[in-house]
């Protein structure tokens, strides 16, 4: 039988009658009535508190450990260090993924944890961090990646060799990986051009700011069973590498996701989960663990540091000729900064036939780095966007034009190896240049700016189940986490399906033993993926429903058709009898036969790529260097938008999360290696005053392979954030910023030191 | 150990007893001891507005608020925003108009735009914007809060 991905196509034709309408999200109820329950939110009866000690120094050697006088605390039930966790061989995945949750040989971040304490009351707990003695002898550190490639550099790992380099070596060294992308020939790119434009750039890392610090209750039972509830973007990731980690099958490991209080990215790998774990083992009784705020800053995320280099040329009609790129990011203290993305992504889009990107990644002594949408891409296309604007300045040519002359289209292989198939790229780019906020001339004493963005998209293993209820409403189990309502939409396209009201149908988030695997909730994979399995659910359900008709009616079953909900005799027999709906279907036959059900598990292809478009408008204060975002819009290619206002959410929420990203946010560290703005007072999120309302702008190319044709958007809105503010206040002050944030002293200085 | 303290608070209308440490916050009891979850609790320091409460008809961070500070005086909370199967226009506007992605800022900033509302059922967006400064909300780039606050100040001047 064929799979839905090969016979699932978009139909244009098909009248839709829920896709493409707002109807108020399931979920939302419990969340306007604070019922919902969110990480912190869940107890057991004998739950103790968590809390972690943490590493005051950015590297130490952890020469002891002495928590005798903290187990002698009355109310101390447990207490964890490195010593109870099971030896892992640094350098390996689970090696380095039992590092990043407790300290082993040496402390490596300041915030690394380096023990943990349960106790009857948090405020025991802490009482007992207190008395946790622990003996360090502090080594040099290095905090900027540039400084941690240089000879003479602290060595923060024994393991490391660069892979990737053209003549391997045997010298330990904290660049972990060097890759080189390429196509067409470079050389001859440079030649041809008539204009060539080489910059320098650089960003900081910031953090994916969720509101919700990690928070989870887990508990250790006697026969080694371990349940687990935590926020997540993935249960059944968090369940694997749990089973690593702690040498526990997978299969004794239920991870149960609870609402999730944003992500971003930041939760797709655990922090207190493990610890938690062996706190529960080691007290017999459950444990909750919730993250401060301030330890979410020391000890998770951030997103990657960058410092890099991009030289274009174009000719003298705007065509771009060659695309360099020279990156190096910063990974924290361990790989795993999915940087191969940037080369991938960066100047994915333009028609582009010579193209050299030279990849490092680096270490340095901060908390690993973890995703954020599109990781390690958009603090990289602030710069190509930065470059484009300028090669379009030299030629006098309108800088939309410019990305329309340079467009990829289908048909185009990217450096990747993809070959694009129908994409929206040229149609958002004329969207923007049809919309009111371009053609509207730029308000007196402002700069406008625009950028572009790409990401794949991405589909990925994917399980859900479907079971129809005798009376006809619909459960679907599903196990990709809703990180922002993405439960609404697959309800909406299983209704759709199947021909009934979306308010029959309600969506169970799994917990790990209730379904097959499902990859994280990622890549803008959610509601394209998850879509595609409950369609196949559905249509299973619906050959199931014929079968029973066409048995109540004693006919065969091709002269049964499904249409609008409902069984209908067709053929000769249509009209002899009255048309069955799936309640009256599994009213009869439930009993006689079980239940209608439906389980699909795949690994889902034929993601198709997102392309946006960003235009700003901001008025830049020249005594304080401030920024002011006036206007803004984002147009973006949704492929089809299942619920319009939660695709318009995603497209506001990346362009805040970016326009933060571009003025404000950075970790700061100091001299001793320590962060330094460790709070959201000296880490400054926008807030509802700092924006204006964000016009969105939803352009639709189906994306062929989806029955709705759509594309992910999750990832998208973020990325042309940054260059397009970058550009609007290069036009504003009349030279272009080239490091992020572009906080006010940063602009003072270019202000004062620019021959303008 | 410190000796607890007995502090009697009325939350949403009903008299709650209890006995908490000096130094707990009226979040950490609001949450730990009377298992009244709908606040939530996002930095500890005032600077999220996660947890919005109403503390004698002024807007407070709970997490800034000492329970013992409560004793004798009425709190209201997400919980106690809707009458029964009623929701209040805000829940409402915020469900219709799509003011929430996650969830979890949710609850402070409905209880914040509530106090808004009650001092000023004409904002403009300037002034709705400002009022709101202090709940911090990571997902929804705020464009779909302030339309849902001020399409539940239109929907209650006229009712």
């Amino acid at each position: 039988m064929a799979t839905i991905l090969e016979d699932s196509k978009f139909d244009a034709q098909r009248e839709l009658n829920i896709v493409g309408t707002n109807p108020v999200k399931h979920d939302g109820l419990d969340k306007v009535t604070g019922r919902a329950k969110f990480g912190a939110d869940f107890f057991l009866p004998g739950m103790l508190f968590g809390c972690i000690l943490r590493s005051p120094h950015a590297h130490a050697i952890i020469k002891s450990i002495d928590t005798s006088a903290a187990e002698a605390l009355p109310g101390v039930k447990s207490v964890v260090t490195r010593d109870d966790f099971p030896d892992q061989p640094a350098g390996s995945a689970a090696g380095d993924m039992t590092r990043v949750a407790m300290a082993r040989e040496k402390a490596l971040f300041d915030g690394h944890p380096v023990a943990a304490v349960a106790a009857t009351s948090e405020a025991v707990a802490r009482r007992a961090l207190k008395l946790i003695k622990v003996d360090y002898e502090v080594l040099p550190h290095v905090i900027d990646p540039v400084d941690a490639m240089k000879p003479g550099a602290p060595i923060l790992h024994d393991h490391i060799r660069t892979k990737g380099l053209d003549e391997p070596n045997d010298n330990p060294t904290n660049v972990t990986e060097r890759m080189v992308s390429k196509m067409g020939d470079i050389e001859k790119g440079f030649a041809a051009a008539d204009f060539i434009v080489e910059r320098e750039f650089d960003s900081k890392p910031m953090h994916q700011g969720y509101i919700e610090p990690q928070g989870c209750v887990a508990e250790y039972s006697k026969d080694g069973q371990v349940e687990l509830w935590c926020s997540t973007q993935a249960p059944f990731v968090y369940r694997d590498r749990l089973s690593a980690v702690l040498k526990i099958d997978a299969a004794k490991i239920n991870v149960q996701q609870s609402e999730l209080g944003g992500g971003f990215g930041g939760k797709t790998g655990f922090y207190p989960e493990p610890i938690a774990i062996q706190l529960s083992k080691k007290a017999t009784r459950p444990v909750k663990m919730v993250l401060s705020r301030g330890e979410v800053f020391r000890g998770t995320g951030p997103v990657s540091g960058t410092s890099y280099k991009i030289k274009m040329g174009c000719t003298k009609d705007g065509k771009i000729t060659a695309a360099q790129g020279e990156l190096i990011f910063q990974t924290g203290i361990f790989t795993g900064s999915m940087y191969f993305n940037a080369p991938n992504a960066m100047f994915t889009r333009y028609d582009l036939e010579n193209v050299y990107i030279e990849s490092f990644e680096v270490v340095s002594n901060r908390p690993k780095v973890n995703s954020f949408r599109a990781p390690c891409v958009p603090q990289i296309v602030f710069g190509v966007e930065g470059v484009i604007d300028e090669l379009a300045k030299k030629i006098d040519m309108d800088p939309l034009d410019m990305r329309l002359k340079n467009a990829a289209t289908e048909g185009y292989t990217t450096i990747y190896g993809e070959t694009l198939g129908p994409i929206g790229f040229v149609e958002t780019l004329e969207a923007a240049k049809a919309s009111d906020h371009y053609k509207s001339p730029v308000p007196e004493g402002q700069g406008r700016g625009i950028g572009s963005g790409f990401w794949f998209n991405r589909g990925g293993e994917t399980s859900t189940s479907m079971n129809i209820a005798p009376d006809g409403s619909v459960t679907i189990i599903t196990g990709t986490a809703d990180v922002a309502g993405s439960r609404i939409s697959i309800a909406m396209m299983a209704a759709e399906e199947l021909g009934i009201p979306v308010d029959k149908v309600r969506i169970t988030m799994a917990d790990t033993n209730s379904l097959g695997f499902n990859r994280v909730t990622a890549g803008s994979r959610t509601t394209y993926s998850v879509g595609m399995t409950v369609v196949d659910n559905a249509r299973e359900c619906i050959s199931q429903f014929v079968r029973r008709a066409a048995e109540i009616w004693d006919v065969p079953e091709d002269a049964v058709v499904f249409e609008n909900g409902e069984c209908r005799p067709a053929g000769q027999n249509a009209g002899n009898f009255e048309p069955l709906s799936i309640a009256d279907i599994t009213k009869q036959t439930t009993m006689s036969h079980g239940a209608v059900t439906a389980s699909t598990s795949m690994n889902v292809t034929g993601a198709g790529p997102g392309f946006g478009l960003h235009i700003v408008d901001v008025k830049v204060d020249e005594e304080t260097g401030r920024t002011d975002v006036m206007r803004y819009t984002v147009v973006e290619d949704a492929g089809k938008a299942i619920h319009p206002l939660q695709v318009e959410g995603q497209y506001q929420g990346g362009a805040v999360q970016g326009i933060g990203w571009a003025l404000n946010e950075e970790y700061v560290y100091g001299e001793d290696g320590r962060l330094q703005n460790a709070s959201f007072l000296d880490y400054r999120m926008p807030v509802t005053s700092d924006v204006p309302m964000i016009d969105t702008v939803i352009v639709e190319v189906p994306n062929p392979l989806h029955p709705f044709g759509l594309r992910g958007v999750g990832e998208v809105p973020v990325v042309p954030t940054m260059a397009a503010i970058g550009n609007a206040i290069g036009n504003a002050i009349g030279i272009r910023p080239r490091s992020l944030p572009m906080s006010p002293p940063k602009l003072l200085e270019l202000i004062d030191n620019a021959d303008r | 150990m410190v000796k607890k303290a007995h502090v009697t608070t009325s939350v949403n209308g009903d008299e709650y007893e209890y006995l908490c440490e000096p130094g707990q916050t009226l979040v950490d009891v609001l949450r730990n001891e009377l298992e009244l979850t709908g606040t939530k609790e996002g930095c500890s320091t005032g600077d999220c507005g996660a947890c919005s409460v109403m503390l004698e008809g002024e807007l407070v961070c709970s997490c800034l608020v000492l329970a013992v500070e409560t004793d004798g005086k009425s709190v209201e909370t997400i919980e106690g925003m809707a009458k029964g199967d009623d929701l209040h226009p805000l829940q409402r506007n915020f469900l219709e108009l799509n003011g929430l992605q996650c969830g979890i800022c949710t609850p402070g900033v409905l209880i914040a735009a509530k106090a808004l509302l009650e001092r000023n059922p004409n904002p403009t967006e300037t002034e709705t914007r400002f009022w709101l400064a202090g709940n911090l909300c990571r997902c929804t780039g705020y464009d779909k809060i302030v339309r849902s606050v001020m399409a539940a100040a239109e929907e209650m001047r006229g009712a």
